[in-house]
């Protein structure tokens, strides 16, 4: 009996030891990156990169410190702003979204979600769930928006209307193109001379048939024209949650890519890779890439200018410019919405109100990063006034893009469209690579997408 | 006839030894050099020479919030350390225990062990992540280390080493000097298996460093995650925008250390292999 | 010594010290193992997943999910893991039989094993998703093994390794190998020191040449071992996740060739379908244990001769620890 309860004292106590020793790794493991919360705030913003980090950081008026490593930055009133950065790719970011979201009611006041940010791909899902507040509920921030770009708030309005999130920034798309190769194989860098080259799809092809003759490539990859194409699909994806239709204009893009492939047009490299980026730099035979403003300033200038120079002789600094392109398409844009249950509404409707509707700000942002900010007014000021970019080698491209801005539309955007480009885009990979007949390629995309989306039954192929 | 084919036979011995020993070592050269190289340099071509980036690179890598490499490096310590304690000792418990020890569930229980002993735990990580969900451990370190208490393989490998070096007449001797079972166990038994478990600590600490597929499942929050997660995050697009110089850095932070250890304790851990035989 | 040990210890009161000291394993084995295992084959027999941020089922739906993985790509992915798995594995073990001899051959007299036994086995401690990381960094269209073969000249352009279906293949297998060929030396070394040295003196006295005293001495005598590293090996191969999972950022292309039976796994677990990820792993699971069963009855063997083999081996690897 005593021995009994020895043993059962000894176990016990290595137990206790054990779960203590593992205990103390667990609180400061999770502790290490959490800013002390004794009686500051603590405010919660989920995104996938670090773009609209930055420009919080460098523009919202109540910035008091950025930490060393970026993970949080600290208000004037001593709130503590923690960026909760998770990669995009493969739904990830949804996924540990939708985690945190679903935990949202049991979770503490200072881990809950604040604020959160998303793009058009799947922009949906959340404002048309209860994740989402209404932005009219906070405070007078809706009123604010009556300068933005329609489309902006189209795309994250529910079923009845109401707008659920804002943006900063208004995204047309554009080309942006080596003035030095255009002046080389075009005889001008002039913007309206290289714009009559690629009016449309079928200049598009002449000029890339005279860069190849010149050795060069139009493009970089097989992604690139993919925005363009499918912006100006008919329909969504998927409008009844289980029919996945795939638009002629989708098709049209694969049969493109495949041929310029089978040219020698492009590089064969895929978004966003190395060799992706590498092709906008200096020593690149790339002629140009399908754009979108905000590519200007977060992988453009990065990857044509990695040294940070801004020397013409040492980089591609300078060297591009921009044109309209064979369509009009906007890609995507990023949101920031309220999280239902948040503590801070203040916060969070400030934020809007400064980083979205603020025409100083704004103006500050476009001049400084070349950003087509989300204001009409700013934006015909700056067409008007602006001096020119000197990146885009003294280009107004604001001047350019007003007009295309005014015609966007996301009508399109379905939630599943991350998953569905991004296995398109993955699929016919193969495709172009040649590993798989289109047939292949189509049966693959089919399976992946039913794996990413149960719900999906079937997949409608056009004629 | 003996001699002459025996010379060339240990040529081409040496030939194919140094050339698997390159292939062995080259890449982790590579990783050295270019963790030592700027983005720029990386991008220009290879070289065989380290560049002068190495403090910039670990810096540029310990300084991203982005990919907590500090946090990161704890929690794989902090797991990897439990865990070659909890699997070496519950092991050793065990099979003392079976070893040891007659009792009617003896031989079903020693048989049940060896049926397991290569049971991948990938067939039950959906209900795994289930059943450590509705316990709370999800997002937590502790679903990746107290299963380690049963570990099959290294039960068996504590049971033949007691087979071939565990004389049951010290047991004997110890009860008679009245000591009870566990400190028995403790004192004397533990001693003596000092070898197997060093051996297979070192085993359970190097696998569960490297362990990737159930820890990506269950740790969800930056600052939890261990280092296999964040490589593994390395190679999504989103961070391809990284420079490549902090890629190697990471690459280099997450395996030079266990090299480091290896070397120190090769010896051991390449007897310890012979011995084995089964390793998960 | 277990003749002695059933005379000896044979007092009931020591009994339940057994079931304690035994008690923590099979506790934590039922928790974590178990428990979870029988929710798996439970899970699979329902709809249950996650619609963005809504949770769909659980509803019973019999063994629609068996159906939906029969009419799926499984055998495709089974037969990419085997191929994968057998691409690495037979230059394994064809390397490791040949050094393992002549590690083992006293004529050859080969200098520095040890320092060869180290390096070989260190690929093996390498955390594979770093070394995965490792090679697409270096075997990506610029990276560093593309340079130096371009600028070597072997080759005009950079090859798109894994943009080819070989190529990719190609990479998991030779890291693979890299990783466990030291391994299966080391193992089939102990093994081939466990043979009475007597045979291989009367083999040489014999007149055998060492070709002959490999096929007729060396390898009938370490089959039993061998047999061992095949189906440890399979397992490994049944698992196989991390590499091709980290090479390919998960898509397992070109083609889905690289897809693995774990990754195909993991889409289902990752993507929240918890009645399908049941479903393969009650398939996996049943795979596993017939080779779990092939490895009890290989390690405990009913004829005397393999005790014999077993205790060796133990003695060398222990004699090898211990100095």
């Amino acid at each position: 009996m005593k021995k009994g309860f020895k043993t059962f004292l000894s176990f016990a106590l290595a137990a206790a030891m054990i779960f203590g020793m593992t205990a103390c790794g667990g609180n400061s493991g999770g502790g290490g990156e959490e800013a002390p919360a004794e009686e500051g705030k603590v405010f919660n913003i989920w995104c996938w990169n670090d773009e609209f980090q930055t420009r919080f950081n460098d523009y919202y008026p109540e910035v008091a410190e950025v930490a060393e490593d970026g993970s949080t930055t600290t208000l004037n009133d001593g709130t503590v702003v923690n960026w909760i950065i998770e990669p995009n790719e493969g739904n990830n970011y949804q996924n540990k979204l939708d985690e945190a979201l679903l935990n949202q009611e049991n979770a503490d006041a200072d881990s809950k979600v604040d604020m959160f940010l998303v793009e058009a791909d799947y922009a949906r899902k959340y404002t048309n769930s209860d994740a989402t507040m209404n932005v009219a509920d906070l405070g007078g921030v809706l009123d604010a928006t009556s300068d933005q770009y329609d489309y902006t708030k189209e795309v994250v309005s529910d079923a009845d209307g109401n707008v659920k999130g804002v943006s900063w920034q208004a995204c047309p798309g554009l080309i942006a193109y080596r003035r030095s190769i255009a002046k080389e194989v075009l005889g001008s860098d002039d913007p309206e001379t290289v714009q009559a080259a690629v009016a449309d799809w079928d200049k598009f092809a002449e000029t890339a048939q005279k860069m190849s003759d010149a050795g060069y490539k139009m493009l970089s990859g097989y992604d690139d024209t993919f925005r363009p194409f499918y912006n100006n699909d008919a329909a969504p994806f998927v409008e009844d949650g289980k029919t996945l239709n795939i638009d002629k204009n989708i098709m049209d893009w694969v049969a493109m890519t495949k041929d310029y492939t089978d040219k020698g047009y492009n590089n064969k490299t895929s978004l966003w890779s190395t060799e992706w980026a590498a092709d906008q730099g200096k020593d690149a035979k790339v002629f140009c890439i399908p754009a979108c403003t905000w590519e200007i300033d977060f992988t453009l200038t990065g990857n044509a200018d990695p040294d940070e120079t801004k020397d013409p002789e040492q980089s591609a600094w300078g060297d591009y410019a921009v044109c309209v392109g064979p369509v009009n398409w906007c890609w995507g844009g990023t949101w920031i919405t309220a999280a239902t249950g948040t503590d801070n509404p203040t916060l969070v409707a400030d934020i809007m109100t400064k980083m979205t509707t603020d025409k100083d700000i704004l103006k500050k942002i476009a001049v400084d990063k070349g950003d087509f900010v989300n204001s009409k007014s700013v934006i015909a000021d700056l067409a008007a006034n602006y001096e020119g970019n000197d990146f885009l080698g003294g280009q107004n491209h604001y001047a350019l893009l007003s007009d295309a801005a005014a015609g966007l539309s996301l009508k399109i955007a379905s939630p599943y469209d991350q998953g569905v480009i991004e296995k398109m885009q993955s699929s016919m990979k193969d495709y172009f690579d040649g590993n798989v007949d289109l047939d292949g390629a189509k049966a693959n995309f089919e399976t992946v997408i039913k794996e990413l989306y149960p719900e999906i039954e079937t997949v409608n192929w056009p004629e | 006839m003996d001699k002459k084919p025996s010379h060339a036979r240990t040529v081409i011995a040496y030939i194919v030894l140094v050339i698997l020993t390159i292939l062995c070592l080259f890449f982790f050269y590579i990783l050295i050099i270019n963790c030592t190289r700027s983005h720029q340099q990386i991008q220009a071509g290879f070289s065989f020479l380290p560049g002068s980036s190495f403090s910039k690179n670990f810096n540029a890598v310990i300084h991203d919030a982005k990919l907590p490499v500090m946090s990161g490096i704890r929690n794989s310590l902090i797991v990897s350390g439990c865990c070659a304690v909890l699997s070496t000792y519950f092991s050793a418990l065990t099979a003392y225990g079976l070893y040891a020890y007659n009792f009617k569930l003896k031989k079903p229980a020693f048989i049940f062990i060896m049926l397991i002993l290569v049971m991948p735990t990938q067939v039950s990580a959906m209900g795994f992540i289930n059943v450590i969900t509705k316990m709370g451990m999800i997002n937590t370190l502790y679903p990746l280390i107290l299963p380690s208490v049963a570990a099959p393989a290294v039960f068996y490998f504590m049971y033949s080493y007691m087979q071939s070096s565990l004389p049951l007449e010290l047991v004997e001797a110890a009860r008679i000097d009245g000591s009870n079972e566990f400190r028995t166990f403790n004192r004397i038994v533990l001693p003596i298996m000092k070898p197997a478990l060093a051996v297979q600590a070192i085993f359970a600490f190097v696998s569960n460093w490297n362990n990737y597929f159930i820890p990506a499942l269950v740790l969800q929050e930056n600052s939890k995650r261990t280092l296999p997660i964040l490589i593994a995050m390395l190679r999504s697009a989103d961070f391809l925008k990284f420079d490549m110089g902090k890629v190697y850095m990471l690459i280099t932070i997450a395996i030079v250390p266990i090299i480091i250890v290896y070397i120190a304790l090769s010896k051991y851990i390449v007897a310890g292999v012979a011995l084995g035989g089964v390793k998960e | 010594m277990s003749k002695r040990k059933k005379s000896e210890i044979k007092e009931i009161s020591y009994a339940k010290w057994g079931y304690i000291f035994i008690a923590p394993f099979f506790i934590t084995f039922v928790v974590f193992q178990l428990i979870p295992l029988g929710q798996t084959i439970y899970y699979s027999f329902f709809e249950y997943y996650r619609s963005g941020l809504t949770i769909i089922g659980p509803n019973p739906v019999g063994l629609d999910n068996y159906k939906a993985l029969l009419e799926s790509d499984f055998l495709k992915y089974a037969a990419n893991t085997i191929i994968l798995w057998l691409a690495g594995f037979i230059p394994q073990i064809i390397i490791s039989l040949l050094l393992a001899a002549w590690f083992t051959d006293v004529r050859l007299r080969i200098r520095g094993k040890q320092f060869f036994k180290v390096v070989i086995y260190m690929p093996n401690l390498i955390m594979a998703s770093a070394f995965a990381m490792l090679f697409f960094a270096l075997f990506s269209e610029n990276g560093p093994v593309n340079a130096t073969l371009v600028s070597l000249g072997i080759l005009k352009t950079p090859f798109r390794f894994l943009a080819s279906i070989a190529g990719t293949r190609g990479l998991v297998a030779l890291m693979n190998f890299l990783m466990w060929f030291g391994n299966t030396t080391i193992l089939l070394m102990a093994a081939v020191m466990g043979i009475n040295p007597s045979l291989f003196e009367a083999a040489e006295l014999d007149g055998c040449s060492p070709r002959q005293t490999f096929f007729r001495v060396t390898l009938p005598m370490i089959r039993p071992i061998l047999v061992y590293v095949l189906i440890t090996s399979m397992i490994g191969g049944l698992q196989m996740f991390d590499v091709p999972q980290i090479l390919t950022n998960g898509t397992g292309s070109p083609d889905r060739t690289v897809t693995t039976l774990i990754m195909y796994l993991n889409n289902h677990l990752y993507n929240k379908n918890y009645g399908m990820a049941g479903a393969i792993s009650v398939v996996l699971f049943i795979i596993c244990a017939a080779l779990c069963l092939l490895v009890y009855f290989n390690l405990n063997p009913t004829d005397s001769d393999r005790k014999t083999r077993k205790k060796n081996r133990s003695n060398a690897g222990k004699e090898a620890i211990n100095g």
